[in-house]
């Protein structure tokens, strides 16, 4: 067969039988996530509300676990896994360098409009 | 990887195109970086919401009090449905990954019976964001804004949110017509009229003691401050404007306007992705069926539209963070 599948994911750890039993096992990591996910986002944990880097904990959770989720979809199912370190490289590195770079640059600009309206002189709760 | 869908003749050479470092065809790599062009699209918006957000981190509505409703069913349920939505789109794109994978082993029957639950999993997923808009447009409780643009909500004592339906007497005899371009100055009318005026929540409010005002404003513990009755009743009186009644793009009972407008401008845009790519793949499913693939001996087309309908699946994935969770 000319398409050759890597079938191992966690690194190796859990390596399946054939293409079709990967996709089924990663549709189950996927549905625990997301489980995961709706728990946590329904139960709102007392420890989540601790800050960290500026940011509530619990949410970090929920950002890192959408990342998880985005590398298994990205990398299984459209089988990123599969292709040339030159194609991945250069889908996945451009992508994320400038996601970043916008995201840090718009928040830290609206963390600023809203310390401008809390601690400044501007009013807008007539 | 040589398929039979692009043949230049120039195989083996190295130059003129022949040489393939990447290993993957022209159309499946334009595939790959009209992606990357859709997903800086996408994390535009979204990083757009978040400045929105972080701009107005104090008063953000919670999306848990938003979006509450399962169809057929009564009562509080947050995220259960957004969570079955979710679910029904990366399952349709495991089938999806299935009908490519039967596609490679040049299964047709396979690949059809895949193709066709696949569509249906996105015509599922559209339907259910097209409730969520309706339930949304539609609204719950009502609120009143005020002057400055601010929402008050209405709670009880035990802060538990009560309806203006709950509390509020329209006044039979003060009905006023809506305004419309035929009558008066021409060209000029007014939004559907609300269904109580400001003077006949606050009689409402006058009249019931357990009735208390709810800002937007979100404290210490994570939640809305409710004010004092004498409070309530001084908001009231002296800062509200208008009745409004569920969320459009200019006033938004939950809340900031600007969450109502990001709203429907991401869950649009990437509900229209969504009907696009039900589209591309009822082409492709037509395709399968009388053929092409089979006597092209590649299926790789619909590797494709599998690359583009994951696509979808993946900034759901955002949007259900972004939107519903954090």
């Amino acid at each position: 067969m000319a398409h050759e599948h890597k079938l191992e994911i966690f690194r190796g750890l859990l390596k399946f039988k054939s293409n079709t039993q990967k996709i089924w096992g990663v549709l189950i990591f996927l549905t625990i996530i997301t489980a995961i996910e709706v728990v946590l986002g329904i139960v709102k944990p007392g420890w989540g509300k601790s800050m960290f880097l500026g940011m509530k904990l619990l949410n970090w959770i929920f950002i890192i676990l959408t990342i998880v989720k985005a590398y298994y979809i990205t990398w299984d199912f459209m089988h990123m896994r599969d292709e040339t370190k030159g194609l991945r490289r250069m889908v996945v590195w451009t992508a994320i360098f400038l996601i970043l770079y916008l995201v840090f640059i718009l928040l830290q600009e609206g963390g600023y409009v809203f310390d401008v309206y809390d601690k400044g002189y501007i009013k807008r709760d007539f | 990887m040589s398929t039979a869908v692009a043949n230049t003749g120039t195989e083996g050479k190295a130059w003129d195109g022949g040489n393939e470092p990447l290993k993957a065809s022209y159309g499946k790599m334009m595939m790959w970086f009209f992606i990357v062009s859709d997903a800086l699209t996408f994390s535009g918006f979204l990083a757009a919401y978040g400045f929105s957000r972080f701009k107005f981190i104090d008063a953000w509505p919670i999306a848990d009090e938003v979006f509450t409703h399962v169809p057929f069913f009564h009562g509080n349920y947050p995220m259960i449905y957004v969570a079955f939505m979710t679910f029904v789109l990366i399952m349709s794109s495991v089938t999806m990954v299935l009908a490519v994978d039967a596609g490679h082993h040049l299964n047709k029957s396979k690949v059809t019976i895949y193709m066709f639950l696949t569509i249906i999993g996105g015509i599922i997923f559209v339907g259910s964001q097209a409730w969520e808009w309706g339930t949304f447009i539609k609204g719950d409780f009502g609120a009143v804004q005020t002057k400055g643009g601010n929402i008050l909500q209405f709670v009880d004592t035990e802060g538990n949110r009560v309806a203006l339906r709950d509390f509020v007497v329209a006044d039979a005899h003060a009905e006023r017509t809506q305004h419309e371009s035929k009558n008066g100055l021409w060209f000029i009318d007014e939004g559907a009229l609300s269904s109580y005026t400001v003077a006949e929540v606050l009689h409402g409010l006058k009249s019931h003691e357990n009735v208390l005002v709810r800002t937007q404003i979100i404290n210490e513990e994570g939640e809305k401050t409710v004010l004092s009755r004498v409070e309530s009743l001084k908001q009231i009186k002296e800062n509200a404007r208008l009745v409004v009644e569920g969320a459009n793009l200019q006033v938004n009972e939950y809340g900031s306007p600007l969450f109502a407008d990001f709203f429907f401008f991401i869950t649009g845009f990437h509900g229209f992705h969504v009907f696009s790519g039900i589209v591309i793949n009822i082409i492709i499913f037509f395709n399968v069926i009388v053929g092409t693939y089979e006597r092209r001996k590649s299926y790789e087309m619909v590797e494709k539209v599998g690359l583009y309908w994951h696509f979808v699946d993946l900034v759901w994935v955002f949007v259900f963070t972004f939107f519903y969770l954090v």
